[in-house]
């Protein structure tokens, strides 16, 4: 059994039905691509997962460390190490991010001097040293709030990270030190979930599975491999 | 006399009057107060006030003697200014503290190298006999009785309250705090507070209000009157946490002449109707104001706050800042005032206010007012009004923040551009009163 477990799951948004019946396993420690057409679903699979009020799970469990989660607050599943990173993060006026991460660190149940080092140490990682006592995503590049997010995973260490398009609009640069920061959570015991588009961060990274979403289904499952099929000859010809 | 009977008349002033063993002037300066009280219409504007019943009121209550040191208080007040944390920040950092029970300050203290340096800092009552002609020189010439009903009621009523007055040329390094405390059901509190900034002189104060919770009405209307000669510089911040039966209908003013520096920082979070503008008269050619508010208003409250910025002179300038928030069905609204006189050329200034609304019940009103009479000016309004969106929410539990840490974090955030002018370093109990009512609201 996979660190996260998610079976049959059917998740509604506003009335609509978006997945039909998604089942998926993550390993610790491995890294997992799940891609798939815009408007497939793969945004709100992570919502869903992380528990967002708006999501609506009709049907289906997720597990968490043999745990059933389905049906905690997202507070709850972030405290058991569930981590989402964000696709469009929100700007929180006045929040210091240091501020947001410390509390989040205290709930996560890491140590406040482990927080500082960690803390410190991972703005250098990210080359974020200017950011780190700024508001909380406000007036960040597109790019620093890909950043940031996966600075707040390294702070807070989390057993399953769901990463949504961390490497969206991202220059040559901070992608290497994206895949960087993936692949070393990885290293220590992190299961990813990656969504992209783009095959080239799949260049950077151990990659174990792809999944293959389209309209609310798991269409595919593979090795590396498919992500090229991808890329080469579209959705079309992987849907089968 | 430890306390007044109930009611409003002459009688009870000359009492009062007596009582504090006040000149002769004072007494007269009282009763044309009280004539003019009594002729005066209540505010045609803003929170109904019906339920103030100026006859059911005692206006003057001593609850205890003044007392040299804080054991010497009662328990139970004793009890109430630790929890507070007043001795802690009156040891660790302030230039003196004065402490006031419903109409008495019971408890005052200068630092030694404060004093030396020629400040004064006095109960109204002490400085009235100390320094008759100083105080006699501006005592309500800032807001004369005239002004409106409050003002009048509050020149007649008067008690307590704080003279501060600074040298020329003399900085006081760290603040002068005092904490208002309403302890006594019925009894109403009229503290006065005049601060007299002498040229290149610099102050802050800062103050504090609280009460116990009674089911009868309560009124407070405490008086500032601040001169900030010439290029002085006086920041007045409060953080009253009245209690939910409290009408507190305060006047606050003051006069900056040439090259003078007023800076108002107002929190309002408690009382169940609050009438509040504090308001700068730039009377000198380059004098300037900043006025800070953020209120927090919840169910069942009014707040209605404003600042007031009246340009007078040349090349003058104001910055009125409001955030305000509410929750349940409250009303908060802001009155951003700003008048330029025909000769204030050059005159600078801005209104801006942003609420956020925590539930689909709560008011929100801004009511910005521009009377600009002559062309070379700069003035510029902003109005925002905003709702915690569920995403930014979503987003800091999803950190592993509960609901109630996350809406705590973003509410702080939404007042931190004026909470970060608080020096909470030195007025400890300010931030506890914050964080208590933070915690009632979320909780
Ligand atoms: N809050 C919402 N309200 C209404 N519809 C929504 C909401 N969230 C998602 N949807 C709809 O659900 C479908 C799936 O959206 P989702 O964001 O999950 O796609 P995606 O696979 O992440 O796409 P992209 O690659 O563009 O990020 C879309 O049709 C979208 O419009
Ligand atoms: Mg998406």
């Amino acid at each position: 059994m996979g660190i996260l477990e998610v079976r049959d799951l059917v998740v509604t948004v506003e009335g609509k039905k978006i997945l039909k019946g998604i089942s998926l396993s993550l390993e610790k420690g491995k890294i997992h691509a799940l891609m798939g057409p815009n408007g497939s679903g793969k945004s709100t699979l992570a919502f869903a997962l992380a528990g967002h009020p708006d999501y609506l799970i009709e049907e289906g469990r997720i597990f968490l460390n043999s745990e059933d989660i389905t049906k905690l607050p997202p507070h709850e599943r972030a405290r058991r190490g569930l981590f989402l990173g964000f696709q469009y993060p929100p700007e929180v006026e006045g929040v210091r991010l240091r501020e947001f991460l410390r509390l989040a660190a205290a709930n996560c149940h890491e140590p406040f001097c482990e927080f500082q080092k960690l803390y410190l140490e991972s703005l250098a990682y990210f080359r974020m040293d200017e950011l780190g006592e700024r508001e909380l995503n406000v007036g960040f590049s597109g790019g620093e709030k890909k950043r940031s997010e996966l600075l707040q995973m390294r702070v807070l260490r989390p057993k399953v990270a769901l990463l949504d398009e961390p490497d969206s609009g991202v220059d040559v640069d901070g992608l290497r030190l994206i895949a960087a920061g993936i692949e070393e959570a990885a290293r220590l015991g992190t299961a990813v979930l990656l969504i992209t588009h783009y095959p080239r961060i799949l260049e950077h990274l151990p990659i174990s599975k792809v999944f293959v979403l389209d309209d609310g289904h798991i269409v595919r499952e593979g090795g590396p491999e498919l992500a090229w099929e991808i890329e080469r000859s579209g959705y079309e010809a992987v849907r089968g | 006399m430890k306390r007044t009977s109930v009611g409003l008349t002459a009688e009870l002033i000359e009492e009062i009057s007596r009582e504090k063993g006040e000149p002769r002037w004072m007494l007269e300066h009282r009763l044309r107060a009280l004539e003019i009280f009594r002729e005066l219409p209540m505010p045609r504007f803003g929170p109904d006030l019906s339920e103030v019943d100026f006859s059911d009121i005692s206006y003057y209550l001593r609850t205890v003697e003044p007392v040299g040191s804080w054991e010497e208080l009662p328990e139970e007040i004793r009890r109430t200014f630790e929890e507070l944390g007043l001795p802690e920040a009156e040891r660790k950092a302030l230039a003196g503290l004065g402490a006031q029970v419903d109409s008495e300050v019971v408890y005052r203290s200068i630092l030694e190298e404060v004093r030396a340096q020629g400040v004064i800092f006095e109960p109204m009552e002490e400085a009235l006999k100390n320094h008759p002609d100083l105080v006699r020189e501006h005592f309500m010439k800032v807001i004369p009785p005239e002004d409106n009903k409050f003002a009048a009621l509050h020149g007649a009523v008067w008690s307590g309250g704080t003279f501060v007055w600074v040298p020329e040329g003399v900085e006081v390094a760290i603040p002068l705090q005092a904490y208002f405390r309403m302890q006594t059901q019925g009894v109403g509190q009229f503290e006065h507070t005049l601060i007299v900034a002498e040229p290149g002189s610099s102050v802050h104060y800062i103050e504090g209000c609280s009460a116990p919770r009674y089911t009868k009405a309560a009124l407070h209307s405490g008086m500032v009157e601040i001169v900030v000669k010439e290029g002085a510089h006086v920041r007045f911040t409060t953080i009253q946490n009245w209690s939910r039966n409290v009408y507190n209908l305060n006047n606050k003013r003051a006069v900056a002449y040439a090259g003078a520096t007023m800076d108002w920082v107002s929190g309002s979070l408690g009382s169940k109707v609050t009438m509040l503008y504090p308001s700068t008269i730039l009377a000198g050619k380059g004098a300037k104001t900043e006025n800070l508010s953020f209120s927090f208003a919840r169910n069942g409250q009014w707040l209605d706050l404003g600042a007031k910025a009246i340009h007078l002179a040349p090349d003058t300038s104001s910055r009125l800042v409001s955030r305000s928030v509410v929750q349940g069905k409250a009303k908060s609204v802001f009155r951003g005032k700003l008048y330029v006189a025909p000769e204030a050329k050059g005159a600078k200034g801005h209104v801006e206010c942003s609420t956020l609304l925590l539930s689909p019940e709560a008011e929100t009103e801004t009511i910005p007012t521009l009377d600009v009479r002559n062309h070379e000016v700069e003035v510029g309004h902003e109005a925002t009004v905003g709702r915690v969106s569920r995403d930014q929410l979503f987003y800091l539990m999803s950190r592993g923040l509960d609901e109630a840490e996350a809406l705590s974090l973003i509410i702080n955030g939404f007042v931190s551009p004026i909470l970060k002018e608080i020096p909470f370093e030195y007025a400890v109990e300010l931030k506890r009163l914050l964080e208590m009512s933070f915690a009632e609201a979320i909780g």
